[in-house]
């Protein structure tokens, strides 16, 4: 394993922490999206296959990222501060009154967040027209959405599917969060995707599956989807709450913050990842 | 103030008649030429919310998203966090009747620079019934932060009011109705958002009038006038942010206020201009509009009739909010 693998793994394993710091702090939030994507964000920050800058966030040719599934935004925010967008310290401010990091993420304070999320499926829509946008200019930026599996729930995400497959956006890929479980049971209790890859290759999107903890896989599948005349998902198998041992894999842990004797637990048990 | 100019032809029967929706199209048409950043979309509703000639002269320019409204109000979001400045085309019971949740989010908490243009407002949209006449559509929009809302008293103020958005930073909403109405105002008739037109002077009541109504309105006011009543007429064409200033200088002076408008009578302009009134100069305010209910089928002008919104309904409120000095 090369050594910048190595780096960013490191990294992810600093987000997770982060995470859980931020989320105690704050009282609620939510974990086990949070860190099962922490791999997928350390990848999109850290890695060369964006181009995401914070000396040039104002830059018209900058990548877009959107995070279509504003709730695990403490993963977003880690790994914006780590890259450099915004003091670290600052994380622990989440959701307090007065803060640039609100409860889900907004495009308020310049801190390299390109929009507002929250209600479901409403940031796959606005990466469609961002895509749109750099066709219309011929600009060569790429849009990144990151999703949640539970956003499929919602008929909006699926017209975003249609009309991104239509006009065959290129420009676009969506990094899908396959963790099985949403706010109150497994996906495939509440609302059964399956067979996930076949639906969204029936929209006429490139499909590709991966193991969403496996940086060297996930880069390249980021790359692959950089080259593609139509736009692509990337079904990013993870394991909600990965890392924290009595999270992982419970939907109990969508929305809820750890006290402060599980914080302790769960950060004891990264720090020896 | 001095009144503004209208028509001539205001009042007599061979007035031009023109849907408010074309004027859309026309201003659409004009801004496709004096401004590269604007951009159109539609959700299969191209003919009739009247878009089809600037998607003919700029293909590139124009996004048919299918009947998919929540979709293309966050689409346009995304064209206008990325420059653009997206006009959202459709019938206002879809939009935004059916994407206020994308409205509110996408494009209004996210400071997106989209113009949201509702077709079909009103129940004179006729025949089609009560499911595609929208009748709430300024009560949804106005409680949103940082959103415009106005309804154009014609075709000519329609067209001025595409241009004023696109010039406009940030979110607007405007609606046009489906029928053909008088043509009231004319090019030189000013047009500036946040700012109601004084149409006519009076000092017994103040009628206070937003979209096609502006005409029924008019003629109000001259039937008031044979009765030896001198009404005064304001076109408040922005429901949000109304022009408290003009209004409640018209009302020191008559002391009591009719709203006119073709939607229901909770949160649209009767709301604003009670609001308004109630904390600033509080007179008596009769309104015509909805009442509460559902529209239904019929002929546009049966319609207005039977949910009192004609000529005659106006001149009863009047009388009335004059008894209640």
């Amino acid at each position: 394993m090369d050594l910048a693998i190595r780096q960013m793994e490191e990294t992810a394993n600093l987000i997770r922490q982060d995470v859980i710091k931020m989320i105690a702090q704050a009282g609620s939030g939510h974990p086990a999206g949070s860190l099962g994507m922490a791999d997928v964000l350390t990848a999109l920050y850290f890695g060369d296959e964006a181009n995401l800058d914070p000396q040039k966030k104002h830059n018209p040719k900058r990548d877009r990222v959107v995070l279509s599934n504003a709730h695990i935004c403490p993963v977003l925010y880690s790994a914006l501060a780590r890259r450099g967008y915004f003091p670290i310290k600052e994380l622990m401010t989440l959701r307090r009154l007065g803060s640039r990091l609100q409860g889900h993420s907004n495009n308020h304070f310049d801190i390299g967040i390109e929009t507002s999320g929250g209600p479901l499926s409403q940031g796959i829509s606005q990466a469609v027209g961002m895509a749109i946008a750099g066709r219309m200019d011929k600009s060569p930026f790429h849009v990144w959405c990151l999703m949640s599996d539970g956003e499929f729930d919602e008929g909006q995400t699926w017209e975003a599917f249609m009309l991104a497959g239509k006009l065959k956006l290129g420009g676009l890929t969506a990094l899908i969060d396959r963790n099985r479980i949403q706010i109150s049971g497994n996906t495939e209790d509440v609302m059964p995707l399956e067979i996930f890859k076949k639906k969204l290759k029936a929209f006429n999107w490139k499909v590709i599956e991966i193991n969403g903890h496996k940086m060297p896989l996930i880069i390249k599948a980021m790359r692959r989807a950089k080259n593609q005349s139509k736009p692509t998902a990337i079904i990013c198998h993870t394991i909600p709450g990965k890392g924290v041992s009595f999270m992982e894999n419970k939907y109990e842990w969508h929305g809820k913050a750890p006290n402060p004797k599980e914080a302790k637990q769960a950060l004891e048990e990264l720090s020896k990842l | 103030m001095k009144p503004i100019s209208l028509s001539k032809y205001w009042m007599y029967k061979t007035v031009e008649k023109k849907a408010t929706r074309d004027g859309y199209g026309e201003g659409l048409l004009e801004l496709g030429k004096s401004n590269p950043k604007v951009v159109v979309l539609t959700a299969d509703v191209g003919e009739s919310t009247r878009v089809l000639p600037f998607q003919k002269k700029y293909p590139n320019r124009f996004v048919e998203c299918g009947v998919a409204e929540q979709n293309m109000m966050g689409v346009a979001a995304g064209l206008a966090l990325t420059g653009k400045i997206p006009f959202v085309s459709s019938y206002a019971v879809f939009s935004p009747g059916r994407n206020w949740d994308q409205l509110r989010v996408s494009v209004c908490y996210s400071k997106a620079n989209v113009k949201i243009a509702g077709a079909h407002t009103g129940v004179s949209v006729g025949p089609d019934g009560a499911t595609h006449q929208a009748l709430e559509d300024m009560a949804i929009t106005r409680a949103i932060p940082g959103l415009v809302v106005i309804a154009p008293c014609d075709a000519e103020e329609t067209r001025k009011c595409t241009l004023a958005a696109a010039a406009h930073k940030g979110p607007v909403y405007f609606r046009f109705g489906r029928e053909k109405t008088p043509v009231i105002t004319v090019k030189q008739t000013p047009f500036k958002i946040g700012q109601a037109n004084l149409c006519r002077e009076g000092y017994d009541v103040t009628i206070i009038a937003c979209g096609p109504l502006l005409h029924q309105t008019l003629m109000a006011a001259e039937m008031l006038a044979e009765q030896g009543i001198e009404a005064e007429v304001i076109n408040s064409h922005t429901i949000k942010p109304l022009d408290a200033k003009t209004i409640v200088q018209s009302v020191k002076k008559t002391h009591c206020a009719v709203t006119v408008e073709e939607h229901q009578l909770m949160g649209g302009l009767f709301g604003a201009v009670s609001e308004c009134l109630a904390k600033r100069y509080p007179v008596p305010v009769e309104p015509i509009g909805m009442p509460n209910k559902f529209g239904e089928s019929g002929a546009p002008d049966e319609l207005l009739a039977k949910y009192g919104m004609t000529k005659e309904n106006i001149v009863k409120a009047a009388l009335k909010a004059i008894n209640r000095k």
